[in-house]
């Protein structure tokens, strides 16, 4: 039994451990302290994810291989940059309290544990970890009344997601006999086994992890979650655990129930063109800019999923890709979000932007980009990792999918491009805030990647290529 | 007289979940009825789980009821204390109220 395949983990976890104690024991204030040691201990998971070794363990639970790594080091960058936006916005907020980071931690530990899954058992262990964690932090602002009802609502619709996902789980152990991801595959890869009551439980399944990407029908939680929780939750919502979640998804459905594709891929389409529709048409009325973002997360999930729906390397290449590029604009343009703050008082309506092109040009700017990239505009990284998808799409004959993923793509265009509007052409009204600097390096960093992605698109997308191989292995 | 077997604990499973699953959605009273109606969800799985477990005379199955017992547990601690801020901050626990944030 090979234990040290599980070392970020491991490491991880006791991390979060050490720094709790170190937050309870501590008499004064230690949120700063807290969360710098948890972006340290992100750092040195993160090296040891990147100089691990691939291979399986502990009886088949826990595989550790080029797609764990991948998915392990997004997730890594997308925890981190949230905690760095969380510091001044939590002390501001008056919520600067070191559960936050600690919390977060967890999470991420769930997370890795669920990117790495190679049994049901182990899957339904971290994305409850991951989950449990998450409603703390929905509900973390707790004397404000938003919060608190997000967390609330994101418990019910988020516990019912987990019921739902083991039901399908049961089925699926009792109608094959066995939980293993590899036994179940080359079960499955005989027709005969296919039996209903393993696809019954496959569809549960699905609908559990359609939950955890907010695909629609399984979206109500994100826009009141998205609104309702402090700025930095939303920020990581939209961020880590998407990844994680994904990642699930594509190794649970195009590997283990790969065989089963002609069974799943009808819903995969079905599920993808909804989001894109959904995401593209109800942004549009929207007046604050979170609940926008929400939509707009959930016409990207639809994105991504047609690449699982094409099922094969090139699809989830394309899904990989898109999750690096989704991560780092969304981050980004929470960062710029956050910077929305006047006298102190955070604020989210779409036009308390007018005239922010006169007021603070820097800003402006990062924000244009990040909304041209998430229009998908060409040379914006967003128009790549649509460009890719798009194309194995086309290459695996699913022009539906790529149809309507450009129409809705141009009807999205419209709000992404009403916010530049706003920004550059209407009258200015009052200035924001001076922004911190942590925030101004988070917009800079995910800004000049979002803008410059088309010069060096190859280690990304070779390190996709890769990591999309080893799951088909 | 009749044996009891695979298909009657199925069928007992299937019923608690749908239970479960309209105690969340046609209920318009409490929220505490909502976490009553998610742990009967995890309890039919688990039923499932022991069932099958016996059946395939496996011992994975018993082992994850195990896990769910209890992600259950602390799955409604952080349900409860959720509903106690909740109730702070809004003073009821009834469903018609969580009507806050809409669209």
């Amino acid at each position: 039994m090979n234990w040290m395949l599980a070392l970020p983990e491991i490491v991880l976890a006791c991390c979060g451990l050490g720094i709790l104690v170190f937050g309870v024991l501590r008499k004064q204030d230690s949120a700063l302290i807290c969360t710098m040691m948890t972006l340290g201990a992100f750092l040195i998971a993160g090296l040891l994810v990147l100089t691990g070794l691939p291979g399986i363990g502990y009886h088949g639970q826990f595989v550790s291989d080029s797609f764990s790594g991948f998915n392990k080091l997004l997730l890594l960058s997308g925890a981190a940059l949230t905690a760095i936006l969380s510091l001044d916005w939590n002390r501001q907020a008056g919520i600067a309290r070191f559960e936050f980071p600690v919390l977060m931690l967890f999470a991420v530990v769930g997370m890795m544990v669920m990117t790495s899954a190679s049994n049901l058992m182990t899957l339904y262990v971290g994305l409850e970890l991951q989950s449990l964690a998450l409603y703390v932090l929905a509900a973390f602002a707790r004397d404000d009344l938003r919060s608190s009802e997000a967390g609330l609502k994101y418990f019910v619709l988020g516990g019912l997601a987990s019921g739902l996902l083991l039901y399908g789980v049961s089925l699926v152990y009792g109608f094959s006999g066995t939980m293993d991801f590899h036994e179940l595959r080359t079960l499955l890869a005989q027709p005969g086994n296919a039996s209903p009551g393993v696809i019954v439980g496959v569809v549960f399944v699905l609908v559990g992890l359609a939950f955890k990407i907010s695909a629609v029908p399984f979206h109500m939680w994100t826009p009141d979650v998205y609104e309702g929780a402090p700025t930095p939750v939303t920020v990581f919502f939209a961020t880590a655990p998407k990844v994680a979640a994904m990642a699930l998804m594509l190794r649970v459905m195009a590997t283990t129930f790969g065989p089963l594709l002609a069974s799943w891929q009808s819903l995969i389409v079905i599920v993808s063109i909804a989001s894109m529709l959904l995401g593209a048409f109800a942004a549009i009325g929207q007046t604050n800019i979170k609940r926008l973002m929400a939509y707009s997360s959930i016409g990207h999930m639809g994105y991504a999923l047609v690449g699982l729906a094409v099922g094969s390397p090139e699809g989830i290449r394309g899904v990989l890709v898109y999750m690096v590029i989704y991560v780092f604009m969304t981050a980004g343009t929470f960062g710029c979000i956050m910077a929305m703050r006047r006298k102190g008082q955070p604020v989210e309506n779409i036009s308390d932007l007018s005239g922010l092109g006169s007021n603070d040009p820097g800003l402006a700017m990062a924000l244009a980009v990040f909304m041209f990239s998430l229009a998908g505009i060409p040379l914006m990284s967003g128009f790549f990792a649509k460009l890719y998808i798009f194309l194995a799409a086309v290459q695996g004959g699913l022009w539906t999918l790529a149809v309507v993923g450009v129409l809705t793509s141009v009807v999205g265009a419209f709000y992404y491009i009403r916010i530049i509007k706003i920004m550059y052409f209407d009258a200015p009204v009052e200035a924001f805030d001076r922004r911190p600097p942590a925030l101004s390096f988070v917009v800079a960093a995910t800004g000049l990647f979002t803008a410059f992605f088309f010069l060096f698109p190859a280690p990304v997308v070779d390190a996709a290529q890769l990591a999309a191989g080893a799951i088909f292995r | 007289m009749m044996e009891v077997g695979l298909p009657h604990y199925l069928v007992v499973s299937a019923i608690l979940l749908v239970l479960g699953i309209f105690g969340i959605f046609l209920n318009r009273k409490n929220v505490i009825v909502i976490l009553m109606a998610i742990e009967l969800i995890l309890l039919a799985v688990n039923l499932n789980f022991v069932a099958f477990s016996a059946v395939h005379n496996d011992l994975a199955g018993q082992v994850m009821a195990m896990l769910v017992l209890t992600v259950a547990a602390a799955e409604a601690a952080i349900g409860l204390a959720i509903v106690v801020i909740y109730f702070r901050n809004r003073g009821s626990i009834q469903v018609e109220d969580v009507n806050l944030m809409k669209g």
